[in-house]
C-alpha cells in the first residue's frame, strides 16, 4: 500500500541502529568476498582465465576443476571469478550513471518551481513506461554495440526509475517540518539545503543504489547474453552464458556456473540493499 | 462522469507516451545513430555507390531538413503509417502485426500464471504456523529473493536443460500458440514477476492481518480462514494489482530474451534483430507498440482496483497517500497508478524508504 513516493519524511538524520540481521550479514560477506574476487581475483583463483587445454576440453566439474572446463579446456571456476571485475565493474559504473543524472533530475524537479516539476515529472513517467530492457536496446540501436555503450545503455535506462525516487524523496523532505524550521530560524537557503534536504534525501540512496547494482549487472549480462555487449571470449558472465550455449546439452556446467555467479551476486545485493533501506529507515 | 474523465485521461496519458516516445527515438537516432542509409543498403560495411546512396536518401525523404522528416515521421504515425523497414523493405505495420499476437500470448500467459504462483505461495507463508511453519515461511521467503533477481536467460537455460534435456517433457523451441511449446517460456517469464508479486502480497497480508478490521472481524468470531479469504486478500491484492501494469513491462523486457532463447519468434525478436539492423523505422514502431500496450494494461490494472477497492477515491486513498493527489502532479489520473510502481526495484526498498 505504502509506496516510496508517498511517505512523508518523519523525522531527521539522527542515530541509527547499524544492525543488518543475520541474512544481511551473509549478502554482506558475500558481497565483500566478490569484491575481492574482483579487486584480486588471483587470491581466489591462481590460474590464467585464458589459458587453453585442448585435451582437458568439456571435463565435468570435479577435482582440479571444480565448474568443469569449457570447450577450450579453460578452467571455468578460474573464469567466473576472473570475470567478477568486469560483471561486477560494469554494474557499478552503469548504476553510477543511472544515479547521477537521476540525482540531478530528480533535484532539479524536486526542488525547482512547479513548471519544472511538472514538465519533467511527466518525461520521468514516460521514459518509465518503457521497459529497460527495451529502453536499453533502443539506446544500443543509437549508440552501437560493445562493453561501453551497453554500460551507458543500462545507465541511461534505469534514471528514470533514480529520477522518480529522488524527486518524491526530495519533495517530502522538503516540505517537511524539520526543513520548515531550519528556514524559519532565517538559515540561508543554501544551508538548508545543504545540512538538511541533501543528507535526509540522499540516505535512501545506498540501499537504492546497492540494489541497483544487482539489477544492472543483470540487464547488462542480459545485453552481453543478447550478443551486444562483451563478447564470447571475455570471461564476462552474460558472455560466458551466451557462449556455453550452444553446448548446453553436452556441457550443461559452461551454463550454470556464470549463471548461478549472477544470481547469487545479484541475490545478495538485493537483500544488502533491503537490510540496509531498513537502516535507513530505522 | 468521473469514469468518463478517467477513461480520458487514460487515452491523453497513453498519448502523450506514444508521442514523448517517438520523438525521443526519433531524435535520439537520427543525431546520435548515424547515416540511415548505410542500415537501408544492406547494413553496416555496405559497398553501395553515391548515385544508390543518393537515390536511397531521396527514396526514404533523408534528403529533407530534419525537422521535415520528424514532421512527416509525425503525420505517419497519427495516420498510422509507420513506414517500411529499411533492412526488410517491408512495411512495418505488417512486421509488427505479424507479431503483436504471439508475444502479447506470452506475457498474458506469464503474467496470469505469475499471479497463481504469487498467491499460492502469499497465502501459503502467512498460514504456515509452528516451526514447520516457519521454516516453510522463510524458505518461501528465500525463493522469492532469488526469484525476483535470476536472469531470464539462464532460468530458461536451466529449465530447457532439465524438463527438454534431461526429462524430454517439453520442447525447447516454441512457436504460435502451440501449448507444449509455450510451457517452458511461460514457465520463464512467470518465476521472476512470481517472486516479485509473491512479496507484495505477503507484505500486504502481513499488514491486513494487523490492521484494524482483521481484530474486529476475529473479534465478531470470524475464523481465520475467512479473514484472509473475505478480508486480508482484497486488501493485499490492491497492490499487487497496481503493480501488475509494471510487471507488464518488464515481462515485455524479458520477452526479448526468452524468443531468443526458446528461438520463437515475437516482438522481442523483431526488436532485437531491427536493434542489430539499426533498422529505425522497425525500432521505433515496436518501442510504440510496447509504449501503448503498457498504457493498456496500466489503464486495466488501474480500472480492476477500482472495482476490488470499495473505498470512494479521494477520501481514503487520498488520506493513504498525501502526496499522490491530483492536484500535486499535474493533470492527475495518468500519472497516478504509475506513482504506485517501483523503480526497478522490489517494493520492500520502497517501503523501507518511506
Amino acid at each position: 500500500m505504502t509506496a516510496l513516493t508517498t511517505g512523508p519524511a518523519l523525522s531527521p538524520v539522527t542515530g541509527r541502529r547499524w544492525s543488518l540481521g543475520i541474512a544481511g550479514a551473509v549478502a554482506l560477506a558475500a558481497v565483500l568476498l566478490m569484491v575481492v574476487a574482483a579487486a584480486w581475483p588471483a587470491l581466489l583463483a591462481p590460474g590464467d582465465p585464458d589459458a587453453i587445454d585442448p585435451r582437458a576440453a568439456f571435463t565435468a566439474p570435479g577435482p582440479g576443476h571444480w565448474f568443469g572446463t569449457d570447450e577450450s579446456g579453460r578452467d571455468v571456476f578460474t573464469r567466473v571469478i576472473h570475470g567478477t571485475r568486469q560483471s561486477l565493474g560494469i554494474g557499478a559504473a552503469a548504476t553510477a550513471i543511472g544515479v547521477s543524472i537521476g540525482l540531478a533530475i530528480g533535484m532539479l524537479a524536486g526542488l525547482g518551481p512547479r513548471i519544472l516539476d511538472s514538465a519533467l515529472s511527466r518525461v520521468i513517467e514516460v521514459l518509465f513506461s518503457l521497459p529497460s530492457l527495451v529502453l536499453a536496446l533502443l539506446l544500443v540501436a543509437v549508440m552501437g554495440t560493445g562493453v561501453t555503450p551497453t554500460l551507458v545503455a543500462v545507465g541511461l535506462a534505469t534514471a528514470p526509475g533514480y529520477a522518480r525516487i529522488l524527486r518524491s524523496q526530495v519533495r517530502s523532505v522538503a516540505s517537511s517540518a524539520y526543513v520548515e524550521a531550519a528556514r524559519l530560524e532565517g538559515q540561508p537557503a543554501l544551508r538548508v539545503f545543504g545540512r538538511h534536504i541533501a543528507p535526509n534525501a540522499l540516505w535512501p540512496l545506498v540501499a537504492i543504489a546497492t540494489l541497483g547494482v544487482g539489477q544492472a549487472i543483470v540487464w547488462v549480462a542480459a545485453l552481453s547474453f543478447l550478443g551486444l555487449g562483451a563478447l564470447p571470449p571475455s570471461p564476462e558472465w552474460g558472455a560466458m552464458v551466451n557462449g556455453g550455449r550452444v553446448y548446453l546439452v553436452r556441457a550443461w556446467w559452461l551454463t550454470l556456473a556464470p549463471g548461478l555467479a549472477i544470481t547469487l551476486t545479484a541475490a545478495a545485493l538485493t537483500v544488502l540493499g533491503r537490510r540496509l533501506g531498513r537502516v535507513v529507515q530505522a | 462522469m468521473n469514469i468518463l474523465r478517467w477513461g480520458l485521461g487514460r487515452v491523453g496519458a497513453a498519448a502523450l507516451v506514444a508521442w514523448v516516445v517517438t520523438t525521443v527515438v526519433f531524435f535520439a537516432l537520427r543525431i546520435a545513430g548515424g547515416d540511415p542509409t548505410e542500415a537501408i543498403l544492406g547494413g553496416p560495411g555496405s559497398q553501395a555507390g553515391e548515385e544508390a546512396v543518393a537515390q536511397a536518401r531521396a527514396d526514404y525523404g533523408l534528403d529533407k531538413p530534419l525537422v521535415v522528416q520528424y514532421l512527416v515521421q509525425m503525420q505517419r504515425i497519427v495516420t498510422l503509417q509507420l513506414g517500411d523497414s529499411y533492412a526488410r523493405k517491408t512495411p512495418v505495420a505488417e512486421l509488427v502485426g505479424a507479431q503483436l499476437g504471439s508475444t502479447m500470448l506470452l506475457a498474458v500467459c506469464a503474467l496470469v500464471l505469475a499471479w497463481v504462483i504469487a498467491l499460492t505461495l502469499a497465502t501459503v507463508a502467512t498460514r504456515a504456523h509452528g516451526l514447520a511453519g516457519r521454516a516453510v515461511a522463510a524458505t518461501i521467503q528465500a525463493g522469492e529473493v532469488v526469484a525476483t533477481v535470476v536472469p531470464h536467460f539462464w532460468l530458461g537455460a536451466v529449465l530447457i536443460l532439465v524438463f527438454s534435456s534431461s526429462l524430454g517433457w517439453f520442447p525447447a523451441t516454441s512457436v504460435g500458440a502451440a501449448p507444449a511449446g509455450l510451457v517452458l517460456p511461460v514457465v520463464t517469464l512467470a518465476i521472476p514477476t512470481a517472486g516479485f508479486l509473491g512479496q507484495v502480497m505477503r507484505d500486504g497480508l502481513a499488514e491486513a492481518a494487523a490492521s484494524p478490521f482483521a481484530t474486529t472481524a476475529r473479534a465478531r468470531g470470524a475464523s481465520e480462514s475467512r479473514i484472509l479469504w473475505r478480508h486480508s486478500l482484497r486488501h493485499a491484492a490492491l497492490p499487487a494489482i497496481s503493480l501488475s501494469g509494471w510487471s507488464f513491462g518488464s515481462l515485455l523486457s524479458g520477452a526479448v530474451v526468452v524468443e531468443s532463447l526458446f528461438g520463437r519468434p515475437g516482438m522481442g525478436r523483431l526488436l532485437l534483430d531491427a536493434t542489430n539492423a539499426r533498422d529505425v523505422p522497425v525500432v521505433v514502431a515496436v518501442v510504440l507498440v510496447v509504449a501503448v500496450a503498457y498504457t493498456v494494461v496500466m489503464t486495466v490494472a488501474d480500472g480492476v482496483e477500482r472495482l476490488v477497492d470499495p473505498r470512494p477515491r479521494g477520501s481514503a486513498r487520498a488520506t493513504d497517500r498525501p502526496e499522490n493527489r491530483p492536484t500535486d502532479s499535474g493533470t492527475g489520473s495518468g500519472a497516478r497508478s504509475s506513482t504506485d510502481a517501483p523503480a526497478e526495484q522490489s517494493p520492500r526498498t520502497e517501503k523501507a524508504i518511506v
